[in-house]
């Protein structure tokens, strides 16, 4: 049997079971990730000797005869934009190439106590910034369904590691669509909570009015035993502070489901199979018995331009600690604070995060704080109108979650605004701050293409739901 | 052409504020990246937004006011001792519990 193939809920059956034990299946990806990743590349650091010792923590327990999580043994990975103590977090930028993380990430604290085993830290663009995994300052990460396409991004280590079977799930963050993209790219689960509902304690922090941390993977199920998991309140956190009550509603039956669709988001420039395997999809939901409802969400086309300006922003303050004094690059050579902070600063960071830095630099300084910066946040409030209007209609809304299957490494890297628009219809969902996943709905040739559930705040029970229905019809 | 074409000099000027060192070459091409995103966002101002709140607000709807986190007693907590000791093993340069910076004043100072 294939150790490797299984989901969260296998593993634990296997290992309670005893078909395998935690050290045998945490080996037998091991054994996977060498094979694989030369050519993949969607592991930036491998962790051996902790994933390892982790399993044996977990055989252990269960010689006991002792009970485990659901979690417990199954090897996972972790984006490295999130910490886990005594190991390197980079966030793919030569600025943080040696950083070894002095502590662990809220979600990370949690999960090891419940005995998760970490494989290692995945590839991504530089802090979180881009579509496709290429803005990573170390290799770009290909796409294991074709070696010449992107994975997506910016999680795509994770995703590819999922998809190749180099670990059960993985973590990633999410800060507009960047882990339901890569999902999508890759033909795996990718679920995107609501802001607010997980800690980002830990979490190198890129647009924070935004970024959210959430499960890749293999199926609906696992995202839902992952998310239980790490969906709680973390005093550390002072934006996470969840409506508990709202958490648990369930989905309506089928019969009864009202299902959106935005003409906003089947427009001119979406791949024509793009769209018939998301028309499809939601053909299916109406034979089974669900209502389709067409619905507008006429501020769509401005979700992009009003993330592009005020991200930077909030990335040019974010960044501002990257300065060589406390950890990370340093070059001390300088032989003044003013040049260090200079030439730190100017060799650290990659081209994007030059480009957002500027940019935000830029959009923040004197006259310019009410035509950029609040013009955006305001734009942001009426996309969530858009959404608070369309939910007095609807319980969920179906769309594409990218206009595009994977495309080919290289194709965008000279044009980043082509980059940015990747994200047309996955960033609404992060500006209205509310809850949306991505499920696999189909393929064009050998490339996956994914449906995108999105659901009102903290309603994540719901999307999981109807992701399940859809899995099953 | 670029209708929101930024100046060779504000780049530099922008580079200046955000401490990054760039090449001319690099400045070049900066220049015109972002004025051709600034036209991209440029469409912004065909919405209107008369009274519309900036959406920092909705954070406190979404939040339930009795289970808030948002305020906390002002009270210093402990870290633990390897945290402050992984956190300053990771500076590049340290003297005793303290960071150590490059001189701010005197003939050393650089010029930029």
């Amino acid at each position: 049997m294939d150790l490797t193939c299984l989901t969260i809920e296998q593993v634990h059956k296997g290992l309670v079971e005893k078909n395998f034990s935690a050290v045998e299946i945490c080996s037998a990806f091991l054994k996977k990730i060498d094979s694989l990743d030369k050519n993949i590349k969607a592991f930036l650091t491998i962790t051996p000797h902790l994933a390892l010792s982790q399993a044996k923590k977990v055989d252990e327990k269960i010689s006991r005869k002792q009970e485990i999580s659901l979690l417990a043994g199954v090897p996972c990975s972790v984006k490295d934009n999130i910490l886990v103590k005594d190991v390197k977090c980079t966030a793919g930028s030569k600025i943080l190439e040696n950083y070894i993380a002095p502590y662990d990430a809220t979600i990370i604290k949690w999960l090891k106590k419940q005995d998760i085993v970490i494989l290692g830290k995945t590839n991504l663009d530089e802090f979180a910034m881009g579509a496709s995994t290429e803005n990573s300052a170390f290799f770009p990460t290909h796409n294991p369904n074709d070696l010449e396409r992107v994975p997506g991004g910016s999680s795509g280590g994770s995703a590819a590691a999922v998809v190749a079977n180099m670990c059960v799930y993985a973590f990633g963050s999410d800060t507009f669509g960047s882990i339901r993209q890569p999902a999508s790219f890759c033909g795996i689960v990718g679920l995107k909570p609501s802001y607010g509902a997980v800690s980002r304690y830990g979490l190198i922090a890129m647009a924070s009015s935004l970024d959210q941390i959430g499960p890749l993977t293999k199926n609906v199920r696992d995202a839902e035993i992952v998310f239980d998991a790490i969906r709680r309140k973390d005093p550390k956190d002072s934006t996470n502070a969840i409506l508990c009550k709202n958490v648990a509603e369930k989905a309506p039956e089928i019969n009864n489901l009202k299902i959106g669709v935005p003409k906003e988001y089947f427009i001119k420039g979406i791949d024509k199979d793009v769209e018939k395997i998301v028309r499809n999809a939601i053909n299916k939901f109406e034979k089974a018995g669900a209502k389709i409802v067409e619905i507008s969400l006429p501020h769509t086309k401005y979700a992009v331009a009003s993330y592009y300006i005020a991200t930077p922003c909030e990335v040019s303050a974010n960044l501002a600690r990257y300065d060589g004094i406390k950890y990370g690059l340093s070059k001390l050579e300088a032989n003044s604070l003013e040049k260090l902070y200079f030439e730190t600063r100017g060799q650290g960071f990659g081209d994007e995060v030059r480009r957002r830095i500027m940019i935000g630099s830029y959009a923040l300084s004197a006259g310019y704080y009410d035509a950029y910066y609040l013009k955006a946040q305001k734009i942001k409030t009426l996309v969530r109108n858009d959404f608070d209007h369309a939910f007095e209609k609807v319980d969920v809304i179906l769309v594409p979650v990218a206009p595009t299957p994977a495309f080919k490494i290289g194709e965008k890297t000279d044009d980043p605004l082509s980059m940015y628009l990747c994200d047309v219809f996955t960033g609404p969902a992060n500006l209205a701050g509310i809850c949306a996943i991505s499920v696999p709905a189909g393929k064009i040739g050998n490339l996956p293409v994914g449906l995108q559930i999105i659901g009102k705040s903290f309603k994540e029970k719901v999307i999981l739901e109807v992701g399940k229905m859809f899995e099953s019809l | 052409m670029n209708f929101n074409m930024i100046s060779k000099e504000k780049i530099k000027h922008i580079a200046q504020l955000a401490k990054l060192y760039l090449t001319s070459e690099e400045e070049e091409k900066l220049q015109k990246e972002i004025s051709s995103i600034l036209d991209y966002i440029e469409q912004l101002s065909q919405v209107d937004t008369t009274n519309v709140e900036p959406a920092s607000q909705f954070l406190s709807e979404i939040f339930d006011s009795q289970e808030s986190v948002l305020t906390r007693e002002d009270k210093i907590k402990r870290q633990d001792t390897d945290v402050v000791d992984n956190l300053f093993k990771m500076a590049p340069e340290t003297k005793g519990k303290s960071f150590k910076v490059k001189p701010i004043f005197g003939e050393n100072r650089g010029k930029e």
